[in-house]
């Protein structure tokens, strides 16, 4: 026999060698996670040995380069809120009734060509939805409402159509995995298509839509393009969404684009941005993911 | 029969049907949903025609083959293409195989078990952190403590590891959809582990791969975020000639013609989404294709 069997031990090595290989390929993703949480602890302690913890979570002006410094992490988190939930009162609608028409009304056709179009939605560049934000959205909202160049209505409007797709694909999914037995069910009580769509198949499959809607405020308060290019770079503590804002994310963007020196005050309050702003996801993220697995009904 | 009555529901005499106007409400909530689905689809498009009419004059070989400039009419994209090219390059022959590996890790050899479970729900997790984490990320680690400096090289490692979440899960369905019987007939013949993998499980699984790496790869190309905290620079008069050099890449040089004050850069920033988007296209209608072509249904 020619090769195979006569090799055996280089064969063994060979599988061994292979098998080590890919495994050490498989840390790479747990080192990532490592390095994100030293190189993000690192810096906002050093941060924190400056400047007190109250004063971060208690002031609500945010002046880091400006002389009188002040470190108040409430007027970055105000803008943060806003620009998200302006963008979940956009998204959750409109991708619950498409996600509903899909997994319902839709006939298979027609989801087949609707659901990925949808989805391109979610493949253009943020930076193209910053551009049309603020050279589009925002000329178009200033005919009828009275508001600055750069405020956080239009971002979060164009940031909650960016999410839709997010919070549509995900539902669809959770609502396409409702047994057929439960819609015949509620048929063969005399319930309508809308109400066997909204009393039955939304409730069945209730953990799967939270679960979307979480993740897509855990994306929109990380976004980043849209909210620099169009929200402003105004750190102030207000909730007013026609006056300029300035999100976390715009303000890490603003800093990195000045050069900062390694080191410096102003250096660390990237890190200690960043820190609140991956706290603020993770927490997200972790219960979405714990609230899928809490709530989801399963049948067989 | 003895009719049984809840409190707080009618009995069959007092039941109405109302069937008029449970239709027309049905009429309506199904109306409702086509118009989510045009608030988004109609948002596309107006985004679409409004960038190609504000773009398309600036658009020419001009644009394409000069450096930025700061008069409008003489600006243009090249410095950002090739660094685009050079970024990208990179990034996939560094995500590429360490993703794929990792996938077929998952797949193939881990034993169910704690140590697959972490490994599984940190991808997860690395799939859901905001993009410009990374980018603090790669400042502290690539930039600063490997000192690569605001280079190409730092930039790629950077986004190899945004895009490398995406690339493990799209091989791990792709391998998943691999039925077990191919596996357990190349086992029966006495092939190793590897030797089915590499001859039997690649083969069929490659049209899902190329197609999940082909959407990380659009995803790279579209990132901002992750290379301006990294200091990406915005103006380079020169195109990468090492992986050491500075650069820049599209998006950022789209947000740096957007940022600018003369109106004339909004068309220039315009010229630059319709190359970017053009690239996109390309790149996800060959995924499409692909996945037609090469796909084998069990």
């Amino acid at each position: 026999m020619r090769g195979g069997l006569g090799h055996k031990r280089g064969r063994q090595l060979r599988e061994g060698a292979i098998a080590g290989l890919f495994f050490i390929a498989a840390t790479v993703g747990a080192f990532t996670t490592a390095g994100i949480i030293l190189s993000l602890a690192g810096e906002t302690f050093a941060f924190f040995r400056v400047v007190s913890f109250i004063e971060f979570i208690t002031e609500t002006q945010w002046t880091p380069l400006f002389s009188i410094k002040k470190f108040g992490i409430w007027a970055l988190v105000s803008a943060t809120v806003l620009t998200s939930v302006i963008a979940l009162l956009v998204a959750v609608p409109v991708g619950l009734m498409a996600a509903i028409y899909l997994s319902e009304f839709a006939n298979p056709k027609a989801r087949a060509v609707l659901k990925p179009a949808l989805e391109v939605l979610a493949g253009v560049p943020t930076v193209v939805y910053g551009f049309f934000a603020l050279t589009v959205m925002t000329p178009f909202l200033q005919r009828f409402i009275d508001m600055t160049l750069f405020n956080s209505l239009s971002p979060g409007i164009v940031m909650g159509v960016m999410i839709v797709p997010l919070v549509a694909s995900l539902s669809e999914d959770a609502m396409s995995s409702v047994p057929q037995a439960l819609r015949e069910g509620a048929y063969g009580l005399g319930a309508t298509r809308m109400e066997v769509a909204t009393r039955v198949v939304v409730p069945a499959a209730l953990s799967g839509i939270v679960a979307s809607i979480i993740l897509a405020l855990s994306r929109a308060v990380g976004e980043t393009m849209i909210v620099a290019i169009a929200a402003g770079q105004n750190p102030t503590f207000t909730f007013d969404p026609t006056v300029p804002v300035m999100t976390m994310t715009t303000y890490i963007v603003q800093v990195s684009l000045g050069d900062t020196p390694y080191g410096s005050l102003e250096y660390r309050t990237l890190f200690a941005v960043g820190t609140t702003l991956f706290v603020l996801t993770f927490i997200m993220n972790i219960f979405s993911f714990w609230f899928v697995r809490r709530f989801r009904e399963v049948y067989d | 029969m003895a009719v049984t009555t809840v409190e707080g529901f009618p009995t069959r005499a007092q039941f109405r049907p109302r069937l008029g106007f449970r239709k027309v409400t049905g009429a309506v909530f199904t109306g409702l949903g086509l118009v989510a689905i045009c608030i988004g689809l109609g948002l596309l498009v107006w985004l679409l025609i409004d960038t190609f009419v504000t773009g398309l004059p600036w658009l020419d070989w001009q644009f394409l083959t000069s450096f930025d400039s700061r008069f409008p009419d003489r600006a243009g994209a090249k410095a950002a293409i090739y660094g685009t090219a050079y970024m990208m390059f990179f990034t996939l022959i560094l995500a590429l195989p360490i993703g794929v590996m990792s996938a077929i890790y998952l797949e193939e050899y881990a034993q169910e078990g704690k140590l697959k479970s972490f490994i599984q729900i940190n991808i997860s997790n690395l799939a859901a952190v905001p993009s410009i984490i990374y980018g603090l990320l790669g400042l502290q680690v690539f930039v600063r403590w490997m000192s690569l400096e605001r280079s190409v090289l730092a930039g790629s490692l950077t986004m190899a590891l945004l895009i490398l979440p995406i690339i493990v899960v799209a091989t791990q369905e792709a391998l998943r959809a691999v039925p077990p019987s191919i596996r357990d007939a190349s086992y029966a013949v006495g092939a190793t582990r590897w030797e089915t993998i590499r001859h039997h499980l690649l083969p069929y699984a490659f049209p899902g791969i190329l197609t999940g790496n082909i959407l990380a790869a659009s995803r790279a190309i579209g990132e901002s975020a992750p290379l301006i905290t990294i200091g990406a620079l915005t103006y380079v008069p020169f195109t990468p000639n090492s992986p050491l050099d500075r650069f820049t890449v599209l998006p950022i040089q789209i947000f740096n013609w957007v940022s600018r004050p003369q109106a004339e850069f909004q068309g220039v920033a315009a010229a630059g989404i319709i190359v970017l988007l053009v690239v996109l296209l390309l790149m996800n209608s060959v995924a499409i294709f692909l996945r037609q072509k090469l796909q084998r249904r069990f």
